[in-house]
């Protein structure tokens, strides 16, 4: 089990590293004739105005919230769904049980209106 | 020692293993060697595959638009993204003015990174892989996460406005779209039983997209969302936000995005190939291992063809419609399939063939029941026209009655 996260760590290593280099090479090749009025940020030609991290609406705080709920219930599931077929019954109508749960918590979260988008 | 002939990339590597030990290199290292050789090799081969399909993608879609696509490098234009390739080497990288640097540098690699990292878990004959992780669904999930920090990291540290916007909606969309994703992916794991890709793969003696036909929808437009691809590609809409999150990216950083989100829909298709088609799967696979291959590569071709007709055939969705068909279609559909599979299987369990179509059954009764519901619900919830109706141009009276007599 070991030797198989130790293959996870180099091809880590070997992904991180492939775009890199390339990266690198072509910063080698590429020309380097930079100007203020290249380097300035794009905003349709117009000079820029304001800061650029502009406040966002509000939902898509909501719609994270939501998301962190239902993720950290499912990866509660995975256990669960391994051991299916071992499971008996009655731990079967649990699960169940757990994921009807979880849809009462998505219909609730719609008729609150956290799933609308204004 | 294996025969060469039934599956030569496994003798290469116990060849190469013994003729490391025989020069007295440590039997650990010399792991530890071929799996930094396995690791490069195959993450080489998919960054020089996504060439093929980029020239693959672009000619399709020039074929379906009524075009000829490219046709001037090369036989048919094949080398048309090598050439392409060259010349983004050249190109002058432009880091705008008050980027966050390190963010800005970090980004583009790790969107590689994070769609390579799910190639070592995928089986590709029964023996070549990289390698069969206990855990190797959550791995995918977790890992394409990254996609998600990369993009988020790159239209953060832009400094340009579109870029922000961009990256705040492709984190809305991608964390949306995880939710039924996850879920569908839990259907084929409570089938096979584990989470290992390979084991999933040896268990579907009959391909789960049988078994489980709405979890395999719901992973196939889930994951062509995942990836950013029209219909879904509101991350960068042209018409709305310049180029998205990789507005101030030039150069080979912004090839790698573009590499990137090749290779994450060819992934999509290999992983549904995987999970839903029975992998390596087919005849004569036990006395040719690398058929597996072959077959693979047939599968993959053809949900990579149809997830490439789709972006050319469908316009792209209003966020708040995409937002809609995630929350309020896609995820009751797929906790649904669930409930119904678990049932289903834990109620049949023992008679293989009940239990197939019994699940099969229970899909299509449950996909009917919940379009007929979304049927209902939208009759009941749709907007009242906001103007009237035109009056229709009727002809002058006197003409129409000149007419009739």
């Amino acid at each position: 089990m070991l030797t198989a996260w130790l293959y996870v760590g180099i091809f880590l290593v070997v992904a991180v590293l492939l775009p890199a280099v390339a990266i690198a090479l072509a910063g080698i090749l590429a020309p380097k004739k930079s100007n203020p009025i290249k380097t300035s940020v794009y905003e349709c030609g117009i000079e820029v105005v304001g800061p650029a991290r502009v406040q966002i609406k509000a939902q898509y705080y909501i719609y994270a919230m939501v998301f962190l709920v239902f993720d950290v219930e499912m990866v509660l599931l995975f256990p669960w769904a391994v051991a299916f077929k071992q499971l008996p019954l009655f731990a079967v109508f649990e699960g169940i049980l757990f994921l009807l749960i979880l849809l009462g918590g998505l219909f609730y979260a719609w008729r609150k209106g956290a799933l609308e988008w204004f | 020692m294996t025969n060469w002939l039934e599956d030569p990339i496994r003798w290469i590597a116990e060849w190469l293993y013994s003729v490391l030990v025989g020069w007295g290199i440590l039997p650990s290292v010399a792991d530890v060697i071929l799996m930094i050789t396995g690791a490069a090799i195959l993450s080489t081969l998919a960054l020089l595959w996504v060439l093929f399909l980029i020239w693959f993608e672009r000619k399709l879609i020039g074929r379906i638009q009524d075009r000829f696509g490219p046709n001037r490098v090369g036989p048919w234009g094949i080398f048309q993204s090598v050439a392409d390739m060259i010349k983004i080497f050249t190109k002058e990288y432009i880091t705008p003015q008050g980027a966050d640097k390190v963010l800005y540098n970090l980004a583009p690699v790790l969107a590689v990174a994070s769609v390579l990292l799910i190639w070592a878990v995928l089986p590709f004959t029964r023996s070549i892989m990289g390698v069969n992780l206990n855990v190797g669904v959550v791995y995918i999930v977790a890992v394409g996460g990254g996609g998600v920090l990369a993009i988020l990291m790159a239209g953060y540290a832009s400094n340009n406005k579109y870029a922000f916007l961009g990256a705040s909606r492709a984190v809305a969309q991608l964390i949306s779209y995880e939710v039924p994703m996850v879920i569908s992916l839990l259907v084929p794991v409570l089938l096979a039983g584990s989470m290992g890709l390979n084991d999933i793969v040896q268990a579907q003696s009959v391909p789960y997209l049988v078994m489980a036909p709405v979890a395999a929808l719901v992973f196939f437009i889930t994951s062509m969302a995942e990836t950013g691809r029209a219909p879904f590609d509101l991350v960068e809409a042209e018409s709305e936000l310049v180029a998205g999150y990789n507005t101030e990216y030039s150069g080979l950083k912004f090839g790698m995005f573009f590499v990137g989100e090749f290779l994450h829909s060819f992934t999509a298709a290999l992983l549904f190939a995987v999970l839903f088609l029975g992998g390596w799967r087919g005849p004569f696979v036990d006395q040719v291992p690398l058929l597996g291959l072959v077959y693979l590569f047939i599968k993959t071709m053809v949900i990579y063809f149809l997830i490439i007709l789709v972006r050319a055939s469908v316009p792209r969705f209003r966020i708040d419609q995409m937002m809609d068909l995630n929350w309020k279609v896609l995820t009751p559909l797929s906790i649904l399939s669930f409930l119904v599979t678990a049932v289903i299987a834990k109620v049949l369990e023992g008679q293989f063939l009940f239990q197939v179509l019994g699940l099969l059954a229970g899909n299509v009764i449950l996909l009917v029941l919940f379009m007929e519901w979304g049927e209902r619900r939208n009759k009941r919830n749709r907007r009242p026209m906001v103007s009237q109706p035109r009056p229709l141009a009727t002809p002058a009276s006197d003409e129409t009655s000149m007419a009739q007599s």
